[in-house]
């Protein structure tokens, strides 16, 4: 038995696990098998995390997460969480592997899930032209015309991202109002590449085989149009990933896990979570960074409360992981 | 990322497509995150279904031609050929026992 289980491996989740410990609280960390690192592996230059005047690149920013949870001793497994069991003193979680796991106390960090258009042909083109990802598959789009959904932050990174390959990139915004901040967004208006078409949603994804166009609507007057096209890089948003705790933890009105406060406490003892599954609002780096503190702070005061031989019984021998020098 | 052989734009038509055996070509590059991640695990799939499936990696970016004429957009995308064609597209990193059951009709 642990005595704590850390769910996910984006910044709240290694926060936390540094944070915890630090405390001597021997976390476990369940990093997921293919997602490991959150949704920074998939973002070039970091601009707005502090420390870094240069900026740092998503993937090396997590490298060092790692390394700075796992210096205090955290062990880090590389699977996925099936199931969870939340109720009774003692939580148990069960891997991808099979093996279940106890612990006293469990985080829950588990971010957010891209969400889609919902449209039909999003599906079926897949892979075809239709993508979430710019820094996996904007290198297919040389000299190619595409568009990017979304009107925030994400969406202006990989529409300035995707010029470097493509002639021409749409930025597609269902509103005129854009979420994205004044440094992201004036960058993506001057970049002579960028043509913003505002007001319209994608009602149509086109082509048999691989994409051949969009169909919008206008959501002032619902005029149609028809865009020729190659790729559609979709970044509207996403959606706190909570499906292992349905029926177990209570949920807000958003979709995220209900918590005390400012706090990370959720309906149950014991039981805590941080970063994007509570934030409806922020979803920054740095805020879910912070979040994980919360958590590993809220967990250990938890921890100091149970009786000490129920604690002793969860110490492991977790030796820190050598960092050269 | 994945230990697998490397096929190449030069070696495709042998490796692959005049294979008398089952393939796996995982079209991969190095900047890409999600490819890395599934790398390790395929290795994985490969070592413990060796009789019955071969993994091969081939990187887009070093191998533009083969990459093209399979209409590679996303990334990682694993191929599996059988006789020279595509029995079937997997697209995305995903975990072992995902993966594992979109490739069952080849792991029986």
């Amino acid at each position: 038995m642990r005595q704590t289980i850390i769910i996910g491996s984006g910044p709240a989740g290694y926060t936390a696990a540094i944070y915890a410990a630090r405390a001597k609280l021997e976390p476990l960390l369940i990093a997921s098998s293919v997602e490991a690192g959150g949704d920074l592996m998939t973002t070039t230059d970091v601009e707005n995390y502090p420390g870094f005047p240069e900026g740092v690149m998503g993937p090396d920013l997590m490298a060092k997460f790692q390394e700075q949870a796992e210096r205090f001793g955290t062990e880090v497994v590389m699977d996925d969480v099936t199931s969870v069991d939340l109720n009774g003193q003692i939580k148990k979680v069960t891997l991808g592997n099979g093996e279940t796991h106890e612990a006293l106390s469990v985080i829950f960090a588990t971010g957010s899930a891209y969400r889609r258009l919902g449209l039909a042909d999003e599906d079926r083109l897949s892979g075809h032209g239709v993508s979430w990802c710019a820094t996996c598959d904007g290198f297919f789009f040389r000299e190619k015309i595409i568009a990017v959904v979304g009107g925030g932050d994400s969406a202006m990174e990989e529409a300035n991202f995707l010029t470097k390959f493509a002639d021409k990139v749409y930025l597609i915004h269902r509103s005129n109002a854009l979420r994205a901040s004044k440094t992201m967004l004036e960058r993506a208006q001057d970049n002579p590449k960028i043509e913003f078409l505002l007001n319209k949603t994608v009602e149509h994804i086109y082509g048999d085989e691989m994409v051949t166009g969009v169909g919008l609507v206008d959501t002032v007057d619902g005029t149609e149009t028809t865009l020729d096209l190659s790729g559609v890089f979709i970044a509207i948003g996403a959606d706190p990933r909570t499906h292992l705790i349905h029926g177990q933890l209570d949920v807000t009105s958003h979709g995220t896990i209900a918590v005390d406060g400012r706090s990370s406490r959720t309906n149950l003892p014991g039981v805590f979570a941080a970063g994007d599954v509570i934030d409806p609002s922020y979803r920054q780096a740095v805020t879910a960074a912070a979040s994980g503190t919360v958590a590993a702070l809220d967990a250990e005061h938890y921890l100091n409360s149970l009786p000490k031989d129920l604690v002793a019984s969860a110490i492991v021998d977790v030796k820190p992981v050598a960092v050269p020098a | 990322m994945s230990n697998a052989l490397d096929v190449t734009d030069a070696t495709f038509a042998a490796e692959v497509l005049n294979s008398d055996k089952t393939i796996l070509v995982d079209f991969w590059a190095a900047w890409c995150g999600p490819c890395r991640a599934v790398g390790p695990i395929l290795d994985q799939i490969g070592a413990e279904n060796a009789d019955k499936i071969t993994i091969v990696k081939l990187n887009v970016d070093d191998n533009p031609q083969t990459a093209a004429k399979y209409q590679i957009t996303s990334i990682p995308m694993m191929k599996v050929f059988k006789g020279g064609k595509v029995a079937k597209s997997i697209l995305g990193a995903k975990p072992k026992p995902a993966l594992e059951s979109d490739l069952a009709e080849f792991l029986a």
